[in-house]
């Protein structure tokens, strides 16, 4: 059962990643990307009426985490504290930036909050590029399965590193390249014109940022923690993971350059998905790794609510999702093909 | 350790306050815009489609503020409370989840379709899209006071070896008598502020003869959903939720009513300050054996007074708790005149010129804001010191390994960014209500 839910938890964090992710992105590239108010608009049409029902998908992975592995959840949010609620604090100002732009045709009020929303996309993906890091490299775990990382202390990945050393800063550049990329091929897809040519040069220089980082950031992972690979050298069958992440990286390259942007954008959900499940493949059963001791990691079986509680949260959760996925299907349904800045009443 | 306690005490203190300016008008305004929508599919006459997308520009504004401000508490439990979190994740976070993926995505999903698909959905469509955003508003209004009421009045658990609390079964959380009592309240608290927040808005455009086709339309229907919401307040919902107090949390009633000495026929008292330090109420104006009445249904009969309760079950800030109460039910029987006053004055025509009257109903917006918080208020802090009453106290429940210095730099924090976001949510507002309705043809 403690399986189960590792693996529901886990989907649904990858689910927030692929669909927040390209909002994400958008943002970051926002103010690089789009030159004139008319071409910040159409970025901001193509996420306005899908960016709030992505960042559900956190809220609602928060809840099931806290529900199934209440350790964990309590451990980790508090020993993450500052770069917790610095994503809290950024999640607040990208939420401000999108929405109350458009109330004002000032154009020093837009550009305002066109460089919060911009900015705040951009530090999100740094802290959970780094949080990701964290998770692989391991944090301090007491006895009592509690810890507190300072934001950093020697940059170093020792037993007492911080939220900040060289291994999670790499994670983060590698997060920033693939979340970017990400956003870039989700705004190819809803625009057209001068922009939609930009944003093609921009994920055309990415693509090899892309594929160089993610081999270095394995790389460092596993020097880092070569356990991650007991997984894959215990059931071999787990190498089909890496061969789905090469495949979907060729896919980027060659439907970008061959024009098919759905298929592009698919692929690099694709991408993200496979690296994760990846992730969460190497890391089980382990949810957080102790960097000292490792029998004091926190695991699905020491970290998970009660046997009664997590059987009964599998029916309510099943049609929940049911339902929600549902809605997706039908926003996203109602929302496709490209923006046009007067067909979206957002603006 | 006792600061740090107080820390975070305040952290979430402050936080969820603040939160909870936005849901409540969300839950209270989103009827009401059904209550328009309808209004315009059966009449057919423009106004009321043009008054839903007035509004319908309120409402976003505020529902982007309640988003905002609500992701950090869902986090907050984890962050300030992970003593807490550890022991009863199993329990509390059902109803937590479960507003996550019933209620998150269903109202995420249908505001985008309520706001911009009046013209790509037909009317019957987009009414539906209105009364499902309704529809997720108030089921969020029910998983959250589900969680806190099982904190007020926990039910359906287990308890493991390890101490920590799983589920019994699926609904007994969530059908957890105190909850019923708890929303019904709550709501039709929303509803107060929906409804004096469109009344108020109708008197200035009246006061300001501006759109006076507008200005009587949301009086009207401000003052009519008004007086249904602040009689359900009082009663039956106010009533049963004090009776509940009194039978299941007696030293809470005890600080609430200020009765420091259990007394037959114990009498009600309206005004005055509870002075911990000698146990007496200063400059009282009390009804005689009205509190017994009103909790026992008999004059006579005896009320547990706070020494009848070990010093150390106190609520921790008598005064606190005393005064938000006061303030909330004080404000309450107002609102109960004020908006029957106003009813008598709209039935019998005169409402509309009554210039005083409409002054009254303009003032008065700020107030039903300010009942909500002190009933919380009232609420959360008469359950010290406990966090679960009677199973878990407060001081075992914060995270000890947030240093109290940490934990009032991300106070401070989010001080800071609510103060902004204060600003720019006035400033908005403003704006639309200058526009007015006459501009959302
Ligand atoms: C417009 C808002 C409003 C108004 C006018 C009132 N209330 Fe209230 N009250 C609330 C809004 C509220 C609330 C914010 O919704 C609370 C806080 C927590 C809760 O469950 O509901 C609450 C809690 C609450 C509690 C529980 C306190 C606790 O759990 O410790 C009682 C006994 C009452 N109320 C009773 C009353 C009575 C007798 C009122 C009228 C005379 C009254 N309320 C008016
Ligand atoms: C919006 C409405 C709410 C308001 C205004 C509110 C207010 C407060 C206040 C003032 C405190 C501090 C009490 C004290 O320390 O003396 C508090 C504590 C707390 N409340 Fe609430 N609360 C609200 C809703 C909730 C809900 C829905 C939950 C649960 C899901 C909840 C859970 C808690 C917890 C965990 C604490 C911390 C422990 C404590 O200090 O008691 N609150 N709240
Ligand atoms: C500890 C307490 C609370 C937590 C953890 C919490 C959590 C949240 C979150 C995460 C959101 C944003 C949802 C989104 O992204 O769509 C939100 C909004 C909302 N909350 Fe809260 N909340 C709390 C207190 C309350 C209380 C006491 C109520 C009502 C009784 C309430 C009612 C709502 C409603 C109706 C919304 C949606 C509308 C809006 O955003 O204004 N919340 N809350």
């Amino acid at each position: 059962m403690e399986t189960v839910w590792f693996v529901l938890v886990a989907l649904m964090l990858a689910g927030y990643v692929v669909l927040d992710g390209f909002d994400l992105g958008a943002g970051a590239l926002h103010l690089i990307a789009a030159r004139t108010d008319e071409e910040r608009r159409l970025v901001l049409g193509s996420i306005g009426p899908v960016w709030d029902g992505n960042e559900v998908w956190l809220l609602a992975a928060g809840g099931t985490l806290f529900y199934a592995f209440p350790l964990l959840y309590a451990s980790s949010f508090s020993g993450f504290y500052l770069p917790l609620n610095m994503v809290l604090w950024l999640l607040v100002l990208r939420a401000i930036g999108i929405e109350f732009r458009a109330h004002l045709a000032n154009g020093l009020w837009r550009d305002f909050f066109d460089g919060v929303f911009s900015l705040a996309s951009l530090l999100l993906i740094v802290l959970f590029g780094a949080a990701l890091g964290n998770v692989i490299r391991g944090v301090p775990l007491g006895a009592d399965h509690y810890f507190f990382v300072p934001l950093w202390t020697d940059f170093r990945t020792g037993p007492q590193p911080g939220a900040l050393d060289w291994y999670t800063v790499l994670c983060a550049v590698v997060t920033i390249a693939i979340i970017a990329q990400h956003g870039a091929l989700y705004l190819i897809l809803k625009t057209s014109g001068e922009l939609n040519r930009r944003l093609r040069t921009i994920a055309n220089i990415l693509l090899p940022a892309v594929v160089a980082l993610t081999a270095a950031s394995l790389w460092a992972s596993v020097g880092v923690r070569a356990e991650l690979l007991d997984n894959y050298r215990a059931t071999p069958a787990g190498w089909i993971i890496p061969v789905l992440v090469a495949a979907a990286l060729i896919g980027i390259f060659r439907f970008t350059r061959s024009g098919r942007e759905r298929e592009a954008f698919l692929s690099s959900c694709v991408f993200i998905l496979t690296m994760l499940v990846g992730a969460a493949f190497a890391l089980y059963p382990v949810l957080l790794p102790s960097s000292g001791d490792p029998t004091l990691s926190l695991t699905i079986h020491n970290a998970a609510a009660g046997a009664r509680s997590l059987s009964v949260g599998l029916g309510w959760w099943s049609a929940g999702m049911a339902v929600a996925i549902g809605y997706f299907v039908l926003v996203y349904s109602l929302f496709k093909g490209k923006v046009h800045l007067h067909s979206n009443g957002h603006l | 350790m006792g600061e740090a306690l107080f820390i975070h005490r305040l952290h979430f203190a402050f936080t969820v306050t603040y939160h909870y300016i936005f849901p409540q008008l969300t839950m209270g305004l989103a009827p009401l815009l059904v209550v328009l929508k309808t209004l315009a599919l059966r009449t057919g006459n423009p106004v009321y489609d043009q008054a839903t997308r007035f509004w319908s520009r309120i409402f976003a504004i505020n529902f982007v503020a309640g988003v905002v401000t609500g992701i950090p508490m869902e986090f907050q439990f984890g962050t300030n409370w992970a003593k807490f979190s550890e022991l009863t994740g199993g329990v509390i976070a059902q109803p937590l989840a479960m507003e996550g993926v019933f209620s998150f995505f269903l109202e995420s999903a249908f505001l985008g379709l309520f706001l911009f698909g009046e013209k790509r959905l037909s009317r019957i469509a987009h009414w539906w899209a209105g009364f499902a955003l309704f529809l997720g508003t108030w089921m969020s209004g029910y998983f959250i006071v589900v969680a806190d009421a099982w904190m007020q009045h926990p039910v359906a658990f287990n308890r493991l070896p390890n101490g920590s609390f799983e589920v019994q079964g699926f609904s007994g959380v969530l059908t957890n008598p105190w909850a019923l009592v708890q929303y019904s309240h709550v709501m039709s608290g929303a509803l107060i502020t929906g409804a004096f927040v469109m009344a108020g808005a109708g008197a200035f455009y009246l006061l300001s003869h501006r759109a006076p086709e507008f200005g009587k339309m949301f009086v009207r229907i401000g003052v009519i959903a008004g007086v249904i919401a602040t009689i359900l307040q009082i009663f039956p919902t106010g009533d049963i939720h004090g009776r509940y107090m009194a039978e299941y949390q007696p030293a809470s009633t005890a600080a609430m009513e200020g009765l420091f000495h259990s007394e037959k026929g114990a009498p009600l008292v309206i005004l005055g300050q509870p002075d911990v330090e000698h146990q007496r109420i200063d400059n009282p104006l009390v009804v005689n054996r009205l509190l017994s009445f009103l909790i026992y249904g008999t004059p006579t009969a005896e009320v547990d007074g706070l020494d009848h309760f070990p010093r150390e079950n106190w609520p921790t800030s008598i005064p606190l708790v005393y005064f938000a109460y006061h303030i909330m039910a004080g404000l309450g029987t107002i609102f109960v005149a004020i908006m029957g006053l106003a009813l008598l004055l709209l039935w019998r025509g005169t409402l509309y010129g009554m210039r005083g009257m409409l002054w009254i109903l303009m003032l008065a917006v700020p107030l039903p804001f300010i009942a909500n918080t002190a009933g919380w208020l009232t609420a959360e802090t008469a359950r010290q010191p406990w966090l679960v009453y009677n199973l878990l106290r407060t001081d075992q429940g914060f995270s000890a390994n947030v240093s109290s210095a940490n934990g009032l730099f991300t106070l401070l924090g989010f001080m800071g960014m609510y103060a902004m976001l204060s600003i720019f949510y006035l400033f908005l507002l403003q704006r639309v209500v200058d526009e007015g309705p006459e501009a959302s043809a």
